[in-house]
């Protein structure tokens, strides 16, 4: 390959550079990528059609096929329903979560974000809004439970706080994947395959607290579940943190 | 804050796709006030070498660095003295203009206000549209507002990729007085093989065609 420069002539001035780069404060970064992505959702709605969607449609699904589920014919019933609950929730997630990155590289808007942004805005930007969109799928969730199956919460406070952990770790987890997977060309499976195993303890976790909620059971009896679910939030979350900037300029 | 002069090299610089070498031995200094116009066939790389410029992509072989005095800034590094234009860049076409560049500033810690916003747009010919959602802007609308993204931060390098594509007449002129302004902020490299265009450089960089597969 050759490459040859040619002069054609030469004229100069010039003002001096700034030698420093301007100080971008991580929180206001932050919040701008936050209510940049809110405002262009609340105008297309893409993630949050879809997510309400398939959690509507899903809880309705298992309403319809097993009816009001009572103790009486179930031992493991609250077992069951924080299982349902939680598959509903993760499938529902799976088709929502990851559109944040994936609508940057489809719109081609990424490299603008780029090089506009820091990578650490950029991740905890999104990681807020898909815990936004996550936390109104949970209430939702809840909410389509409740009535259409006819789910007990005994202790509200300890189901409020285990789907609140839960939700926050599931977010630190699919975010930073959703910017993997963003750039690939099969999005959708790859995300649901690589989530997966990642997800595996907390959705286990989760589940078992959970249920442990819906039993009524104490706050004493569920904390050690709650602190699995702070714990793998707060590892995922700082790795996350860590592996971003690579992911991103990748 | 303290200031000191700008520079741009580029050493050895080499390019390949896969066993595809798309240019190679790319070296040059741009020092402030001058433009550099890189020209050559399609395929031949002018594009990728922009990008390997702002940092959106890495050179396989060779150096680039921007110095300004004594700090040596590598090109992800440096994305805050450079402006980038191509037909690549795209913006949020849900969002107004307004609110493009209104998070732009932001996201670059620099602080713009909504009038200050507006004249850049007048200047660029887009005086009165900025409050309009990008989905209802022309081709032409789009290349002006790129340049409005580009500009915001007042970069002193601005990178051009076929820097008057979609644009008529007034905006291939607009162009022109931004690149002239550009010669007093910094420098300019336009990718380009408009003849236009071409006299708009102080040294003109051919990339040559492939000729050989290996």
């Amino acid at each position: 390959m050759e490459t040859t420069t040619d002069e054609v002539k030469t004229q100069r001035p010039v003002q001096a550079t700034a030698t420093t780069p301007p100080r971008v404060t991580l929180a206001t970064a932050t919040w701008a990528v936050f209510r940049k992505d809110l405002r262009g959702e609340l105008r297309t709605r893409y993630a949050l059609n879809a997510v309400v969607l398939f959690a509507a449609s899903t809880v309705v699904a298992i309403s319809l096929g097993l009816g009001p589920l009572l103790p009486s014919r179930n031992a493991d019933l609250k077992l069951i329903q924080a299982a349902l609950f939680w598959i509903a929730l993760l499938f529902a997630a799976f088709t929502g979560l990851a559109r944040t990155f994936v609508q940057e590289e489809e719109t081609r808007t990424a490299a603008a974000l780029r090089l506009a942004a820091p990578p650490t805005a950029v991740y905890l930007g999104k990681l807020i809004f898909n815990l936004v969109l996550l936390l109104m799928l949970g209430l939702l969730t809840s909410i389509l439970f409740i009535v259409l199956l006819r789910v007990d919460i005994e202790n509200p406070g300890l189901f409020t706080a285990m789907v609140l952990a839960g939700s926050c770790g599931l977010v630190a987890a699919t975010t930073l994947i959703a910017a993997i997977i963003a750039q690939a060309n099969a999005k959708g499976a790859l995300f649901a395959v690589l989530s997966f195993p990642i997800l595996v303890p907390l959705l286990f976790v989760g589940i078992q607290g959970t249920a442990l909620s819906l039993e009524g059971a104490a706050w004493s009896d569920g904390l050690a579940a709650l602190q699995v679910l702070v714990g793998y939030t707060v590892t995922v979350f700082v790795v996350s943190l860590f592996l971003f900037k690579v992911v991103w300029e990748a | 804050m303290a200031h000191a002069t700008l520079q741009l090299k580029l050493t050895n610089i080499a390019l390949n796709y896969g066993a595809r070498n798309v240019f190679s031995g790319v070296d040059l200094t741009l020092n402030p006030g001058e433009v550099l116009v890189v020209s050559g066939s399609n395929g031949s790389g002018k594009s990728s070498l922009l990008r390997v410029l702002c940092g959106l992509q890495r050179p396989s072989t060779g150096k680039v660095y921007y110095s300004v005095g004594e700090q040596i800034y590598t090109p992800d590094q440096a994305t805050w003295l450079i402006g980038w234009v191509a037909p690549d860049l795209q913006l949020y076409r849900e969002l107004t203009a307004i609110e493009n560049l209104q998070f732009f500033a932001q996201v670059r810690g620099i602080k713009r206000s909504t009038a200050e916003l507006e004249s850049l747009l007048e200047e660029l010919g887009l005086g009165g549209r900025g409050h309009d959602l990008l989905s209802a802007y022309s081709s032409g609308m789009t290349q002006r507002l790129r340049y409005a993204y580009a500009l915001l931060h007042q970069p002193p390098v601005l990178l051009l990729d076929e820097p008057t594509v979609t644009l008529d007449e007034r905006g291939a002129a607009v162009v022109e007085q931004v690149v002239m302004r550009q010669r007093e902020r910094g420098m300019s490299i336009i990718a380009t093989n408009d003849p236009r265009e071409l006299r708009f450089g102080d040294y003109v960089l051919r990339l040559g065609v492939e000729t050989h597969h290996a």
